[in-house]
């Protein structure tokens, strides 16, 4: 008797080798090659979101007689401005401890990751400023409402990435976490921090330029 | 016995359920086929809660009077029985059962690309479920505006029930969007050497439409609900015309998502079947290429055809008249998988087994709910029929009819592997004929009262439709029992049915190479294929290019 009923035969040969190309990767790991591809998928979803509001922000523009409603006060841009240009200049700073990385300094993904953060904090800062000297509140018009949705779901993305970079300069602590072959963590947080960057960006001109 | 010696130990001579095997699955446990069958079981209890609550609102309808439950009872009802069918039961059971739980198996891997993200994913489930069912207790009651919430309706019923509807949907939302993840990652990077997309089974490509659907809709609807939230918590009007907002932009954002959700709901479903009915008719599949594309074209066009369920809101006539159009085009799509299945079995050895007869049952009774969906999708006649019964049965026939069936279908087909066990066929002949029975009596007489302008959502009805209304009643309850011999069945086989062999049904595709339940880490080494997936009664391949052709061509059906 043969014991086994699989009919290996049948539809399958079995190769000889073993796994060479991570399938072996065990049910406790998540799969180190695609980490990467996987949070791509998730900006797609992320970006989804966004667009999504914008859309809809849009089609409330589109609707509504006069935009902004009769009686919205003027936006400042001055504050704003400097603001998206702390946030577009951290992508740069961002982009240097990757650089470091590659080179397994991880002294210099420490600094560039707490000066990034020093700027993402200074933005939520200046926000927040924005937001206590704003003549109009949440529930003014649907003008004022959109508006604070929609920085504030932002504002809600920086703050994740500030807590991201936290968690990346704790566990850089430990000798030997992050190299240059092992740096998924600096990594995603450098992409995620582009990708709020970005949204930023659309964000900005939607609700200030247009 | 003495070549035990030499050759290496199989399953089913290892201890089968060692002593508190059970127990994993109540664990954070990663294996892929754990979570496939937590998924499965626990959208099955959701899917009777949701049919208890079915049986209230039919209980109530089975008379034209309000009398077995309050009004605000009644919208309570049907609002979270729709909600758990399709967020609890239809979409988790479809994607996450199935789908993790075949994905890996099919393509030849050890696990899903992200294994604790999965398990993360299913382990949001139970609470959002229980979340939601908890609504019924609270003073207020629970959700009442339907399962689509539309504002203003959504703001003025109580605010703690609406608020806990959204909560769970957002959950169970983003739960399924982890999951997507996981399927298009999987789908993409993880498939055995030498499988190629032109040669994976049709499960896969359904299911990577799906979880294309899901990435890119379902985050839509997290944007309306954030937005819902805030009218409903913090005082704005964004979807509130008294405070100058507009409530169709939510309708826009929330079919974004509802529309292509129905795909979501059924492509799984119409991946499963592109497995089940090839198997048991021992026949290769009709038009592979053809199913599988279609299932692109569906999730493409699903994308682009939701203002059809707002004809009536005001929507601008040169828009519906593009919604229109672009709806009735699905149909192509999907006629062209009706027919390369019906081609499938045409000719076929067919085995009437309970998965067999699910399957067939799908194709017949989805093909109705696809010809009534054709007929809402055009503009005039909607117009009458909108909120009336006749879309409620549209919607059953595609969804229970289509995706229940289908489901059905699935677990009796895959029943052995998952479990190694063998389900009894009488009994799941009976559970058949029950369905099928229930199903009809208690759905098709709704397109009559439809078109007799019945409206839906509402506890009490015109007197002329009671005969009507008692038989629908009375089909409902026939499905409600056709539950009971479906779940002795799985529950006495799983425990103590025959002993499953490998390959029950003398299957191709790659789980049935490997034994009922398949070792922990699936495949030893990376499959190579031998055969494509639907290679039946094909004696060798004939190199790896060409794909079995169906002996049935178009012009044979023609000429007769
Ligand atoms: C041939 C393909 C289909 C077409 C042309 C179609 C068309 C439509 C249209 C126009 C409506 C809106 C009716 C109204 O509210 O007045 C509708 C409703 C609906 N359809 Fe379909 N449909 C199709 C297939 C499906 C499938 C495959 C599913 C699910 C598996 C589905 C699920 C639903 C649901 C749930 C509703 C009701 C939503 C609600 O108002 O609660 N349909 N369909
Ligand atoms: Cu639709």
């Amino acid at each position: 008797m043969q014991g086994s009923t699989v009919n290996s035969e049948q539809t399958i040969a079995v190769a000889q080798n073993g796994y060479s190309d991570g399938h072996g990767a065990s049910h406790l790991e998540d799969h180190p090659d695609h980490r990467i591809f996987g949070l791509y998928m998730f900006f797609v979803a992320e970006s989804f979101i966004f667009l999504g509001l914008f859309a809809a922000y849009l089609t409330f523009r589109a609707v509504t007689p006069e935009w902004p409603p009769e009686g919205t006060p003027e936006l400042e841009l001055l504050l704003p401005g400097i603001n998206s240009l702390i946030l577009i200049s951290s992508s740069f700073v961002i982009h240097k401890a990757e650089d470091a990385i590659k080179e397994n300094d991880v002294k210099g993904v420490q600094l560039w990751f707490a000066i990034t953060a020093a700027m993402g904090a200074l933005f939520l800062v200046g926000q927040g400023y924005e937001y206590a000297h704003l003549e109009f509140g949440l529930t003014t018009n649907l003008f004022a409402s959109t508006f604070y949705v929609l920085t504030g779901f932002h504002g809600l993305h920086v703050a994740f990435g500030l807590l991201l970079m936290g968690s990346v300069l704790w566990r850089s602590r430990q000798e030997g976490h992050y190299s240059a072959e092992s740096r998924f963590g600096i990594e995603a947080a450098e992409l995620y921090w582009h990708f709020v960057d970005v949204i930023w960006i659309l964000l900005f001109i939607l609700l200030y330029l247009l | 016995m003495a070549q035990t010696q030499v050759r290496p130990l199989v399953e089913d001579e290892l201890p089968q359920e060692p002593k508190g095997e059970w127990k994993k699955y109540f664990t954070f446990n990663t294996d892929h086929k754990v979570i496939g069958i937590q998924y499965l079981v626990t959208s099955f209890i959701f899917f009777l809660i949701g049919g208890a609550l079915a049986t209230g609102v039919r209980l109530e309808l089975a008379t034209p009077e309000v009398d077995f439950v309050s009004r605000e009872l009644y919208n309570q009802l049907f609002t979270i029985h729709a909600t758990v069918m399709i967020f609890l039961w239809i979409v988790p059971a479809g994607t996450g059962a199935f789908g993790n739980y075949l994905l890996p198996l099919l393509l030849g891997c050890n696990d899903m690309a992200f294994p604790r993200l999965n398990a993360i994913a299913f382990w949001m489930i139970p609470p959002g479920g229980v979340l939601l069912m908890s609504s019924f207790f609270i003073n207020e009651g629970a959700a009442a505006s339907g399962w689509t919430s539309y504002p203003p309706l959504s703001l003025m019923n109580g605010k703690s029930g609406e608020l806990i509807w959204i909560l769970s949907v957002l959950v169970l939302g983003t739960s399924s969007i982890l999951g997507a993840i996981n399927f298009l990652t999987t789908i993409i990077k993880m498939r055995t050497p030498g499988m190629k997309f032109n040669n994976m089974p049709l499960f896969c490509w359904a299911m990577f439409a799906a979880s294309i659907l899901i990435l890119v809709s379902t985050p839509v609807l997290a944007g309306a609900l954030i937005l819902l939230s805030f009218d409903l918590l913090a005082g704005t009007s964004v979807f509130n015309p008294s405070g100058g907002g507009d409530p169709v932009v939510y309708q826009h954002m929330f079919w974004f998502y509802s529309h292509p959700a129905v795909y979501i709901m059924i492509l799984p479903v119409f991946g499963t079947i592109s497995e089940i009915l090839p198997v048991h008719s021992r026949k290769p599949i009709f038009g592979y290429l053809a199913i599988a594309y279609s299932s692109l074209a569906i999730s493409f066009l699903g994308l682009i055809v939701w203002a059809h369920h707002m004809f009536t809101s005001g929507t601008p006539a040169w828009l519906r008249m593009f919604f229109m159009i672009a709806t009735m085009v699905i149909a192509v799509p999907t006629g062209i998988k009706v027919f390369s299945w019906l081609a499938t079995i045409w000719g076929g050895k067919l085995r009437l087994n309970s998965a067999m007869l699910f399957a067939m049952g799908f194709v017949s009774m989805f093909v109705i709910g696809g010809l009534s969906g054709v007929m809402v999708a055009s503009v005039p006649f909607d117009i009458h029929v909108h909120d009336t019964y006749f879309v409620v049965a549209h919607l059953h026939y595609v969804l229970f009819g289509g995706s229940v069936f289908g489901l059905y279908a699935s677990i009796y087909h895959w029943f052995p592997k998952m479990t190694g066990r063998m389900i009894n066929e009488t009994w799941g002949r009976i559970h058949f004929v029950l369905t099928l029975v229930g199903f009809n009596l208690c759905f098709l007489p709704m397109h009559y009262l439809g078109l007799m302008g019945m409206p839906r959502r509402v506890a009490e009805y015109d007197p002329q439709f009671a005969t009507i209304n008692t038989i629908c009643s009375i089909g409902s309850y026939i499905l409600a029992v056709s539950t009971i011999p479906f779940l002795v069945n799985a529950v006495v086989c799983w425990r103590s049915g025959e002993k499953a062999p490998a390959n029950p049904w003398d299957g191709l595709t790659l789980e049935w190479t490997l034994s009922s339940p398949p070792p922990e880490h699936n495949f030893p080494t990376p499959p190579v294929l031998k055969t494509g997936p639907y290679d039946y009664g094909v004696r060798e391949r004939r190199g790896s290019k060409k794909r079995p052709i169906s002996k049935l061509r178009a012009s044979d059906i023609l000429s007769n």
